[in-house]
């Protein structure tokens, strides 16, 4: 597809915009619907339009194996290090309370990162397996 | 009015649901369950559930109609015509389907402040978030804060399909074309 | 509103047994998974429609608004949808493996290559 004049300059109009959108979900989600989730598979999505137009080779030399395989673990971790933190701050395993002096701001801490770490984990793993799935196919052939 | 569209979109769902069990051509059907998907979206806009909107409007419509396309391009078949006809498993779903039915008459009247499910726990995250956590959407504050162990199970699980199928589907190096 | 809110039960037990129907009566793995999520989807309406309040708005908090429609729901569905799609994935990679397997993805085909003695071994080194 990527000798489609119309499908190429659309791409890379709308995937920039696409990245932005996002961000925008995955930080907005405080006040307005969203949250790591959506924003995490939005990227994927991003991802994959990229590869679908410009070929997976394209796709895979920007956003490599190993960067998405530990995408995937990354956030998991992230979430349980969060957990972690409130542990050696002197509260529960994921307190959010202590992670600050004013408990309203370790509040908007502690769901900042964790929704990080959520976006992290399903954007790695939405992509890494739509790569499964392209990959198997290829070399069938 | 709302009630309107809500229930149009309900009869649209449900007409796409009768053309999807009987049509044959997979690439049909994995096209009109995208479909599906989208007018459950709307639907749940119209119920004022706008995170749930969202999230399945990218993770139904989205992701999964292209799982389900990367799966089809891997199979590459069209389902074969059904042997006989399939009464006992129509039988046997209009059955439980009575039994549900008889069921939901049971359930409160829609929009019944008074309902089990407004009164226990909920005016506690509603009254009480602004100076516990102070984050407008209650949603994400609930699933973050409130049930933040439900969350990383969440994500743990994601992270365990993700793990299976590189697990199921990868290749040892000497089947790589070099 | 009685009439109204029961049609969106009776919608919800419909789609419900329909996912049901094509889960039992189709014999194709593909489409065995469409109606499992169509099903899950069927439960997703059942939980969220006795939460909405006629007159209410989203759970988003502001001083424009007193009703709000009941948010747990959303969460425990949230959660829902996005296990939802990763049965599906790893469902997904399981057909694709039966059908290099045994090379049909209908249900009955594989049962009678499985019951016909001596049948194929996998095409592959076992991973």
């Amino acid at each position: 597809m990527r000798h489609d004049l119309i499908l190429r300059v659309l791409a890379k109009l709308m995937i920039p915009f696409i990245l932005l959108f996002a961000l925008y979900v995955q930080f907005h989600g405080d006040f307005g619907p969203g949250g790591g989730f959506q924003a995490g598979v939005i990227l994927a999505a991003a991802v994959i339009f990229y590869g679908l137009i410009f070929g997976l080779a394209d796709a895979r030399k920007l956003v490599p194996e190993p960067l998405v395989e530990s995408m995937m673990a990354a956030g998991v971790l992230l979430y349980g290090g969060v957990g972690v933190a409130g542990l050696l701050l002197g509260g529960n395993y994921l307190d959010y309370f202590v992670l600050d002096p004013n408990p309203v701001l370790g509040q908007h801490r502690g769901i900042f990162w964790v929704e990080v770490g959520v976006a992290v984990t399903v954007s790695g793993v939405m992509l890494k397996i739509f790569y499964m799935f392209a990959d198997r196919g290829k070399v069938d052939q | 009015m709302e009630a309107l569209i809500i229930n149009v979109l309900l009869a649209l769902m449900a007409v796409a649901v009768v053309v999807i069990a009987r049509s044959r051509n997979l690439f049909g059907v994995i096209v009109l369950a995208g479909l599906y998907s989208f007018l459950m979206a709307t639907v749940l806009v119209a119920m004022d559930a706008v995170d749930v909107a969202m999230t399945e409007a990218s993770v139904g419509a989205g992701i999964s109609t292209v799982l389900l396309l990367g799966a089809l391009y891997l199979c590459k078949s069209e389902e074969a015509r059904p042997v006989q006809k399939p009464w006992l498993p129509l039988t046997l779903s209009l059955a439980v389907g009575a039994m549900l039915v008889y069921g939901t008459l049971g359930l409160p009247e829609f929009s019944d402040a008074q309902a089990p499910i407004h009164v226990h726990v909920v005016p506690r995250y509603l009254n009480e978030m602004k100076q516990e956590v102070d984050v407008p959407n209650v949603v994400t504050a609930v699933l973050a804060s409130y049930r933040g162990y439900d969350t990383l199970g969440e994500t743990t699980v994601v992270f365990t399909a993700g793990a299976g199928v590189v697990a199921l589907l990868r290749r040892r190096r000497k089947d790589r074309q070099p | 509103m009685t009439r109204v809110g029961h049609f969106a039960y009776f919608v919800t037990v419909f789609l419900m047994v329909a996912g049901l129907f094509i889960v039992i009566a189709r014999g194709n793995l593909i489409k065995k998974l469409i109606g499992l999520g169509i099903f899950q989807t069927s439960v997703y309406l059942l939980y969220i429609a006795p939460g909405k309040l006629v007159g209410g708005t989203a759970p988003i908090l502001s001083d424009a608004f007193t009703i709000y429609s009941n948010p747990l729901p959303h969460v425990l569905i949230l959660t829902a949808i996005v296990v939802g799609v990763a049965t599906l994935a790893l469902g997904l990679a399981l057909v694709a493996r039966i059908r290099e397997a045994y090379g049909s993805i209908e249900e009955d085909e594989i049962l009678s290559i499985e019951a016909a003695p001596g049948r194929p071994e996998e095409q592959h080194q076992p991973q």
